[in-house]
Protein backbone atom coordinates (compact mmCIF):
# COMPACT_ATOMS: atom_id res chain seq x y z
CA UNK A 1 0.00 0.00 0.00
CA UNK A 2 2.92 2.34 0.84
CA UNK A 3 4.59 1.24 -2.45
CA UNK A 4 1.58 1.85 -4.25
CA UNK A 5 1.04 5.43 -3.01
CA UNK A 6 4.56 6.74 -3.27
CA UNK A 7 4.39 5.71 -6.56
CA UNK A 8 1.28 7.39 -7.59
CA UNK A 9 2.50 10.43 -5.70
CA UNK A 10 5.85 10.04 -8.03
CA UNK A 11 3.35 9.91 -11.31
CA UNK A 12 1.32 12.83 -10.25
CA UNK A 13 4.05 15.19 -9.14
CA UNK A 14 5.88 13.90 -12.52
CA UNK A 15 2.68 14.55 -14.34
CA UNK A 16 1.82 18.32 -12.90
CA UNK A 17 6.04 18.53 -13.89
CA UNK A 18 5.78 18.19 -17.32
CA UNK A 19 2.53 19.51 -17.90
CA UNK A 20 4.25 22.46 -16.66
CA UNK A 21 6.60 22.48 -18.76
CA UNK A 22 4.68 21.96 -21.77
CA UNK A 23 2.94 25.31 -20.68
CA UNK A 24 -0.77 23.41 -20.23
CA UNK A 25 -1.41 26.38 -17.34
CA UNK A 26 -1.83 28.69 -20.09
CA UNK A 27 -3.90 26.35 -22.07
CA UNK A 28 -6.26 25.85 -18.65
CA UNK A 29 -6.12 29.69 -18.27
CA UNK A 30 -6.95 30.38 -21.60
CA UNK A 31 -10.10 28.29 -21.59
CA UNK A 32 -11.06 29.21 -18.28
CA UNK A 33 -10.90 33.36 -19.10
CA UNK A 34 -13.46 32.86 -21.65
CA UNK A 35 -16.96 31.87 -21.00
CA UNK A 36 -17.91 28.62 -21.16
CA UNK A 37 -20.44 28.34 -23.50
CA UNK A 38 -21.27 24.32 -22.78
CA UNK A 39 -21.33 25.57 -19.17
CA UNK A 40 -24.11 28.34 -19.42
CA UNK A 41 -25.95 26.14 -22.10
CA UNK A 42 -25.71 28.19 -25.02
CA UNK A 43 -23.29 26.03 -27.43
CA UNK B 1 -19.94 19.54 12.70
CA UNK B 2 -19.54 23.34 13.62
CA UNK B 3 -15.58 23.70 12.10
CA UNK B 4 -17.32 21.53 8.75
CA UNK B 5 -19.49 23.86 8.12
CA UNK B 6 -17.42 26.93 8.45
CA UNK B 7 -14.97 25.61 6.04
CA UNK B 8 -17.50 24.67 3.55
CA UNK B 9 -18.71 28.22 3.42
CA UNK B 10 -14.96 29.36 3.56
CA UNK B 11 -13.63 27.86 0.38
CA UNK B 12 -16.95 28.43 -1.05
CA UNK B 13 -16.15 31.95 -0.81
CA UNK B 14 -12.69 31.65 -1.28
CA UNK B 15 -13.12 30.24 -4.27
CA UNK B 16 -15.83 32.55 -5.39
CA UNK B 17 -14.46 35.98 -4.39
CA UNK B 18 -14.64 37.76 -7.71
CA UNK B 19 -18.15 39.32 -6.25
CA UNK B 20 -17.81 42.28 -8.44
CA UNK B 21 -18.08 39.82 -11.45
CA UNK B 22 -21.67 39.00 -10.26
CA UNK B 23 -23.04 42.43 -10.42
CA UNK B 24 -21.12 43.31 -13.58
CA UNK B 25 -22.07 39.67 -15.41
CA UNK B 26 -18.10 38.87 -16.15
CA UNK B 27 -16.21 36.81 -15.42
CA UNK B 28 -12.39 37.12 -13.70
CA UNK B 29 -9.60 36.59 -15.98
CA UNK B 30 -6.49 36.95 -14.03
CA UNK B 31 -3.36 34.54 -13.66
CA UNK B 32 -5.10 32.45 -10.93
CA UNK B 33 -7.46 31.01 -13.67
CA UNK B 34 -4.44 28.89 -14.65
CA UNK B 35 -4.64 26.90 -11.32
CA UNK B 36 -7.92 24.47 -10.82
CA UNK B 37 -9.37 24.41 -7.13
CA UNK B 38 -9.85 20.68 -5.84
CA UNK B 39 -13.91 21.11 -5.61
CA UNK B 40 -16.28 21.10 -8.40
CA UNK B 41 -16.95 24.88 -8.73
CA UNK B 42 -17.71 26.11 -12.23
CA UNK B 43 -14.94 28.60 -14.04
CA UNK B 44 -17.70 30.67 -15.86
CA UNK B 45 -19.08 31.45 -12.46
CA UNK B 46 -18.79 35.33 -12.13
CA UNK B 47 -17.36 34.46 -8.72
CA UNK B 48 -14.66 32.13 -9.44
CA UNK B 49 -10.91 33.05 -9.08
CA UNK B 50 -9.39 29.14 -10.20
CA UNK B 51 -10.05 27.00 -13.02
CA UNK B 52 -12.57 23.97 -12.48
CA UNK B 53 -10.77 20.73 -12.33
CA UNK B 54 -13.76 18.55 -14.88
CA UNK B 55 -13.73 21.49 -17.19
CA UNK B 56 -10.07 21.81 -17.88
CA UNK B 57 -9.82 18.07 -18.09
CA UNK B 58 -12.87 18.08 -20.72
CA UNK B 59 -11.14 21.39 -22.41
CA UNK B 60 -8.13 18.87 -23.19
CA UNK B 61 -10.29 16.56 -25.35
CA UNK B 62 -12.23 18.91 -26.64
CA UNK B 63 -11.20 21.49 -29.58
CA UNK B 64 -9.52 20.88 -32.52
CA UNK B 65 -6.18 20.35 -31.04
CA UNK B 66 -6.24 16.83 -28.86
CA UNK B 67 -3.64 16.96 -26.39
CA UNK B 68 -3.02 14.42 -23.32
CA UNK B 69 -4.02 16.46 -20.34
CA UNK B 70 -0.62 16.08 -17.48
CA UNK B 71 -1.53 18.94 -15.62
CA UNK B 72 -4.93 18.82 -14.92
CA UNK B 73 -4.37 14.91 -14.24
CA UNK B 74 -1.25 15.63 -12.10
CA UNK B 75 -3.38 18.10 -10.19
CA UNK B 76 -6.21 15.73 -9.54
CA UNK B 77 -3.86 12.92 -8.60
CA UNK B 78 -2.34 15.05 -6.24
CA UNK B 79 -5.88 16.22 -4.51
CA UNK B 80 -6.51 12.65 -4.57
CA UNK B 81 -4.00 11.11 -3.23
CA UNK B 82 -3.84 13.83 -0.47
CA UNK B 83 -7.11 13.80 0.28
CA UNK B 84 -9.50 11.58 -1.71
CA UNK B 85 -13.19 12.40 -0.90
CA UNK B 86 -12.52 14.75 1.91
CA UNK B 87 -12.74 17.74 -1.03
CA UNK B 88 -16.33 16.32 -1.40
CA UNK B 89 -17.24 16.36 2.35
CA UNK B 90 -14.73 20.17 3.07
CA UNK B 91 -14.56 21.96 -0.39
CA UNK B 92 -16.92 21.52 -2.52
CA UNK B 93 -18.97 24.52 -2.99
CA UNK B 94 -22.07 22.38 -4.75
CA UNK B 95 -21.79 19.49 -1.88
CA UNK B 96 -22.52 22.56 0.48
CA UNK B 97 -25.70 23.58 -1.40
CA UNK B 98 -27.24 20.05 -1.34
CA UNK B 99 -26.30 19.93 2.18
CA UNK B 100 -27.90 22.95 2.82
CA UNK B 101 -30.79 22.14 0.82
CA UNK B 102 -31.16 19.16 2.72
CA UNK B 103 -31.33 21.02 6.23
CA UNK B 104 -35.12 21.65 5.16
CA UNK B 105 -37.61 20.48 7.36
CA UNK B 106 -38.83 17.98 5.12
CA UNK B 107 -39.26 14.22 5.72
CA UNK B 108 -36.32 12.45 4.84
CA UNK B 109 -35.64 9.61 2.48
CA UNK B 110 -33.79 6.74 3.89
CA UNK B 111 -32.80 4.78 0.48
CA UNK B 112 -32.74 0.96 0.46
CA UNK B 113 -29.86 -0.92 0.19
CA UNK B 114 -30.79 -1.65 -3.30
CA UNK B 115 -29.83 1.95 -4.36
CA UNK B 116 -26.80 2.03 -2.92
CA UNK B 117 -25.88 -0.36 -6.37
CA UNK B 118 -26.51 3.03 -8.02
CA UNK B 119 -23.26 4.52 -6.65
CA UNK B 120 -21.82 3.25 -9.95
CA UNK B 121 -23.47 5.59 -12.10
CA UNK B 122 -21.44 7.71 -11.10
CA UNK B 123 -18.30 6.05 -12.32
CA UNK B 124 -20.24 4.92 -15.12
CA UNK B 125 -21.29 8.63 -15.75
CA UNK B 126 -17.33 9.78 -15.70
CA UNK B 127 -15.93 6.96 -18.36
CA UNK B 128 -19.08 8.03 -20.75
CA UNK B 129 -18.65 11.66 -20.30
CA UNK B 130 -15.44 12.52 -19.82
CA UNK B 131 -14.27 10.21 -22.07
CA UNK B 132 -15.85 8.01 -24.78
CA UNK B 133 -18.12 11.11 -25.80
CA UNK B 134 -15.54 13.78 -25.92
CA UNK B 135 -12.89 11.58 -28.10
CA UNK B 136 -15.88 10.12 -30.20
CA UNK B 137 -17.42 13.69 -30.81
CA UNK B 138 -13.44 14.17 -31.91
CA UNK B 139 -12.93 11.59 -34.36
CA UNK B 140 -16.56 12.36 -35.71
CA UNK B 141 -16.09 16.08 -36.55
CA UNK B 142 -12.47 16.88 -35.92
CA UNK B 143 -13.72 18.73 -32.57
CA UNK B 144 -14.05 17.26 -29.13
CA UNK B 145 -16.66 18.59 -26.82
CA UNK B 146 -16.99 18.57 -23.26
CA UNK B 147 -19.65 16.80 -22.69
CA UNK B 148 -20.20 16.58 -19.23
CA UNK B 149 -20.29 20.06 -18.58
CA UNK B 150 -22.14 20.83 -22.04
CA UNK B 151 -25.11 18.14 -21.02
CA UNK B 152 -25.09 17.23 -17.56
CA UNK B 153 -23.36 19.81 -15.07
CA UNK B 154 -26.04 21.75 -12.77
CA UNK B 155 -22.88 23.38 -11.18
CA UNK B 156 -22.66 25.23 -14.46
CA UNK B 157 -26.20 26.31 -14.35
CA UNK B 158 -26.09 27.07 -11.24
CA UNK B 159 -23.12 29.29 -10.91
CA UNK B 160 -22.75 30.29 -14.07
CA UNK B 161 -25.74 30.62 -16.33
CA UNK B 162 -28.25 31.70 -13.92
CA UNK B 163 -25.87 34.71 -12.45
CA UNK B 164 -25.04 35.35 -15.61
CA UNK B 165 -28.04 35.29 -17.31
CA UNK B 166 -29.42 37.74 -14.56
CA UNK B 167 -27.19 40.48 -15.21
CA UNK B 168 -25.70 40.35 -19.15
CA UNK B 169 -28.22 40.86 -21.36
CA UNK B 170 -25.94 39.34 -24.43
CA UNK B 171 -26.09 35.66 -22.86
CA UNK B 172 -29.37 35.79 -21.91
CA UNK B 173 -30.69 36.59 -25.02
CA UNK B 174 -28.61 33.56 -26.05
CA UNK B 175 -30.07 30.89 -23.90
CA UNK B 176 -32.06 28.54 -25.54
CA UNK B 177 -33.07 24.30 -25.43
CA UNK B 178 -29.72 23.63 -23.89
CA UNK B 179 -29.73 26.08 -20.88
CA UNK B 180 -33.60 24.37 -20.30
CA UNK B 181 -32.27 20.95 -20.74
CA UNK B 182 -29.61 22.12 -17.99
CA UNK B 183 -32.13 23.82 -15.67
CA UNK B 184 -34.32 20.71 -15.86
CA UNK B 185 -31.39 18.75 -14.23
CA UNK B 186 -30.92 21.25 -11.68
CA UNK B 187 -34.13 21.72 -10.84
CA UNK B 188 -34.28 17.71 -10.47
CA UNK B 189 -30.85 17.78 -8.38
CA UNK B 190 -32.46 20.82 -6.47
CA UNK B 191 -35.56 18.71 -5.13
CA UNK B 192 -33.80 15.35 -4.54
CA UNK B 193 -31.44 17.55 -2.44
CA UNK B 194 -34.21 18.77 0.02
CA UNK B 195 -34.91 14.02 0.77
CA UNK B 196 -31.87 12.66 0.53
CA UNK B 197 -28.70 13.71 1.58
CA UNK B 198 -26.61 14.48 -1.77
CA UNK B 199 -27.47 12.59 -4.50
CA UNK B 200 -25.42 14.14 -6.78
CA UNK B 201 -22.05 13.32 -4.88
CA UNK B 202 -23.53 9.90 -4.64
CA UNK B 203 -24.60 9.16 -8.57
CA UNK B 204 -23.92 11.94 -10.60
CA UNK B 205 -20.49 13.53 -9.45
CA UNK B 206 -17.21 12.13 -12.33
CA UNK B 207 -15.47 14.12 -9.55
CA UNK B 208 -16.12 12.43 -6.78
CA UNK B 209 -15.65 9.45 -8.38
CA UNK B 210 -12.41 9.87 -9.48
CA UNK B 211 -11.46 11.16 -6.01
CA UNK B 212 -13.11 7.81 -4.57
CA UNK B 213 -10.56 5.88 -6.25
CA UNK B 214 -8.39 7.62 -3.77
CA UNK B 215 -10.13 7.14 -0.80
CA UNK B 216 -8.24 4.39 0.94
CA UNK B 217 -4.80 5.52 -0.13
CA UNK B 218 -5.06 9.16 0.81
CA UNK B 219 -2.58 11.13 3.68
CA UNK B 220 -5.63 12.09 5.28
CA UNK B 221 -9.16 11.45 6.28
CA UNK B 222 -10.99 9.45 9.04
CA UNK B 223 -9.32 6.01 9.93
CA UNK B 224 -10.57 3.73 12.90
CA UNK B 225 -8.30 2.71 15.52
CA UNK B 226 -9.02 -0.95 15.40
CA UNK B 227 -7.65 -1.78 18.93
CA UNK B 228 -10.51 0.74 20.57
CA UNK B 229 -13.59 -0.16 18.19
CA UNK B 230 -15.81 -2.33 19.51
CA UNK B 231 -18.05 -3.58 15.99
CA UNK B 232 -20.80 -1.92 17.28
CA UNK B 233 -21.58 -0.04 13.86
CA UNK B 234 -22.85 2.78 15.51
CA UNK B 235 -20.65 4.87 12.74
CA UNK B 236 -22.01 2.95 9.59
CA UNK B 237 -25.86 3.22 10.93
CA UNK B 238 -25.39 6.85 11.51
CA UNK B 239 -23.46 7.66 8.57
CA UNK B 240 -25.31 10.15 6.27
CA UNK B 241 -23.88 8.73 3.01
CA UNK B 242 -24.99 5.40 3.79
CA UNK B 243 -21.53 4.22 3.58
CA UNK B 244 -20.71 0.10 4.34
CA UNK B 245 -17.32 1.22 5.89
CA UNK B 246 -15.84 3.79 7.51
CA UNK B 247 -13.48 5.26 4.73
CA UNK B 248 -14.77 3.46 1.54
CA UNK B 249 -15.57 5.16 -1.92
CA UNK B 250 -18.58 6.95 -1.13
CA UNK B 251 -17.20 8.26 2.65
CA UNK B 252 -16.75 12.03 2.42
CA UNK B 253 -15.09 11.90 5.68
CA UNK B 254 -17.19 14.24 7.08
CA UNK B 255 -16.45 12.70 10.32
CA UNK B 256 -19.97 12.60 11.31
CA UNK B 257 -19.46 9.51 12.43
CA UNK B 258 -16.95 10.28 14.78
CA UNK B 259 -19.45 12.35 17.32
CA UNK B 260 -21.39 8.59 17.81
CA UNK B 261 -18.73 6.71 18.22
CA UNK B 262 -18.73 5.48 22.16
CA UNK B 263 -15.25 4.67 22.14
CA UNK B 264 -13.62 7.30 20.11
CA UNK B 265 -12.09 4.91 18.23
CA UNK B 266 -12.72 7.48 14.94
CA UNK B 267 -10.47 9.98 14.06
CA UNK B 268 -10.17 12.84 11.18
CA UNK B 269 -6.55 13.45 10.33
CA UNK B 270 -3.27 11.99 8.99
CA UNK B 271 -4.28 8.31 8.05
CA UNK B 272 -0.71 7.09 7.97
Amino acid sequence: MKQKRSLLFLAAILCLGYGIMQNEPTSVMRKAITFCLECIGIG
Amino acid sequence: MVKRKIIQWLTTFLYNANLPGFLQGHIYRGPLKSVCVPGLNCYSCPGALGACPLGSLQSSVSGAILHFPFYVLGIILLTGLLFGRLICGWACPFGLVQEVLYKLPTPKVKLHKSFHKLAYLKYIIAIIFLLILPLAFYYANGLGLPAFCKYICPAGTLEAALPLAAVNNDIRNALGNLFFWKLLILCVTVIASIFIYRPFCRFICPLGAIYSLFNKLSLYGVSITEAKCINCHKCIAYCPMNCAQVGDRECIHCAECANVCPTDAIKLGRKF
